[in-house]
């Protein structure tokens, strides 16, 4: 049963990753993306990881892929016209850089396959349930985690002063000068 | 051909397919069918609060009025814009009814109980470790459905109407995400079926309503605005527009947007009942009964079942009752109000849980 849901799951996964790369309407791609998004939290459940997996949707599938659709929406983006393919040159170091990609995956599973280290089977592990990360979070890497929070609320609160608006008083002065200028300039000439 | 199925379903795979089959038929059935039980109370309910009669002619009572309406969404023509994009204008209802019906298999519905053949039967369909995580994720993934159903229609309105209530229910999303982390501190575990035993005992005061108050009333006030009822209903506001995001959709594809939010407000209901009035919980049953009985479980259900019907009868009270929000009003309810009174319970929560008094 898990083989028959791990193929179902990972044809879903490559199968939405191949058409976001390869749809024109930047709309169809984001759709994709969930789908591989989904697809994977399906892998982590199968691989006895259920809080990754919640995680997974709730903040990749949920949060950040709603404001992707949100842009696209509100920007109205037309779909891509199809262009004559430039830096035509780096094609093949494309192609060297996806072979050594391979061969690293390859000689990883093989090393694995061969080592004498023996690892749990995936499906008894503890490493993706709640407690284990809940604990893991808030004792042995609570540093970083606290600087990854503090990071993100600076981001946050750049946010919000570069998009803050200036207020009213102030604004309508500068607009109110603006007119000005522009009717002095269309008087004179 | 046998060895090849063993390999992809594993030993023991009719158990498994069996237990499948009956979950999804399960849900299949249930919520299509609580959601037609609904429509008809909520139409003759509202129709006696403004004293008229409502659907009766259809079945003893007009309780088949539900099937007939769906007969007449399956003839309604079908109707799709010139310019649409027509993959996601089909995908969009169908992710949102997935999305609603998803939630089900989670409810804990009854206490466990001793079955003549099958020994010890909890009653719920799949219990998982993460099964409130699960609830909110499944529920964020329903906003693509409207958002994608205003986009794909191409027609204007339907986007300022998609754009509308999307942008309601992240904002609502949050408080009600942050409602729910006061019981998860007090009960330690996500795991629906044990928050629900935890709340057993004390003729009823271990609920947690009593200690979660402020958590029950944001929960119910964010949970309407999440399915968009009345007073929060601006996605479809019959009085204003025409109507939200699912102007250009007729048919049976309308009729899947209707049954999302109806299921979306089931489901909504027995969480709160869930994790607020004890689930299956009947203050004083462990006094007629012995725990484990089939009389004891068949009360306990009913008693669940009594609890959702009050809260969806809650909604229909609202509707007969309150006007409707206006939209920066309602952004400025939830984001200025509501959010802060969710984190002061979190804090405050977490503060006595710390303390040990609760």
């Amino acid at each position: 049963m898990t083989i028959l849901i791990f193929l179902l799951l990972a044809a879903l996964t490559i199968g939405c990753a191949v058409a976001m790369v390869a749809q024109r309407n930047p709309l169809y791609s984001a759709i994709a993306l969930i789908g591989v998004f989904l697809g994977m939290a399906g892998i982590y459940v199968t691989l006895a990881a259920p809080f990754i997996a919640a995680i997974q949707v709730i903040v990749y599938a949920g949060a950040i892929m709603v404001l992707v659709v949100f842009v696209i929406m509100l920007l109205n983006v037309e779909e891509e016209v199809r262009r004559p393919i430039r830096l035509r040159r780096l094609v093949p170091l494309g192609v060297l850089l996806a072979a050594i990609f391979f061969a690293e995956a390859a000689f990883i599973i093989y090393f694995v396959e061969t080592s004498a280290y023996n690892p749990p089977p995936a499906t008894q592990s503890n490493v993706g349930l709640t407690a284990s990360v809940g604990t893991g979070l808030f004792t042995k890497y609570l540093l970083p985690f606290e600087i990854t929070s503090l990071l993100i609320l600076m981001a946050i609160v750049g946010a919000i002063t570069l998009a803050r608006r200036v207020s009213t008083l102030e604004g309508g002065r500068t607009r109110l000068r603006a007119t000005e200028e522009t009717r002095s300039q269309t008087s004179a000439d | 051909m046998y060895r090849l199925w063993v390999f992809l379903f594993g030993e023991g795979w009719l158990a498994t397919l069996a237990t499948f089959i009956t979950a999804t038929t399960a849900i299949l059935i249930v919520g299509p069918l609580m959601m037609m039980l609904f429509t008809w109370i909520e139409r003759r309910g509202i129709a006696y609060m403004q004293d008229r009669k409502g659907p009766n002619r259809v079945g003893p009572g007009g309780v088949l009025q539900p099937f007939a309406d769906l007969l007449k969404f399956i003839f309604k023509e079908e109707i799709v814009p010139d310019k649409s994009t027509r993959f996601v204008y089909f995908l969009a209802p169908i992710i949102a009814v997935t999305s609603a019906m998803m939630t089900l298999i989670v409810y804990p519905f009854g206490p466990r109980v001793t079955l003549p053949y099958f020994g010890q039967v909890e009653l719920v369909i799949a219990r998982f470790d993460i099964a409130l995580l699960y609830v909110l994720a499944v529920t964020s993934i329903g906003v693509y459905g409207i958002a994608l159903a205003g986009w794909a229609s191409n027609s204007k309105y339907s986007l300022m109407g998609g754009l509308r209530s999307s942008a309601q229910m992240i904002s609502y999303e949050l408080s009600l995400g942050l409602s729910l982390v006061g019981v998860i501190l007090m009960s330690g575990t996500l795991d629906l079926y044990e928050i629900v035993e935890q709340q057993s005992g004390w003729y009823g005061f271990k609920w947690n309503i009593f200690p979660q108050f402020i958590g029950f009333v944001v929960y119910l006030t964010s949970a309407i605005a999440e399915t968009n009822r009345v007073p929060f209903d601006l996605p479809e506001a019959e009085t204003e527009l025409v109507a939200g995001f699912h102007t250009e959709y007729s048919a049976l594809k309308f009729a899947l947007f209707f049954m999302a939010e109806y299921i979306n407000m089931f489901t909504v209901s027995v969480l709160a009942t869930t994790l607020f009035l004890g689930g299956w919980n009947v203050p004083g049953l462990a006094l007629l009964f012995a725990p484990g009985s089939i009389p004891f479980a068949v009360f306990s259900v009913i008693g669940f079942f009594v609890k959702v019907f009050f809260f969806l009868f809650l909604y229909i009270w609202l509707r007969g009752t309150l006007p409707r929000f206006r939209f920066d009003q309602l952004m400025a309810f939830g984001w200025k109000f509501l959010l802060p009174v969710a984190l002061l319970n979190v804090v405050l929560t977490a503060t006595l849980v710390w303390l040990g008094v609760l």
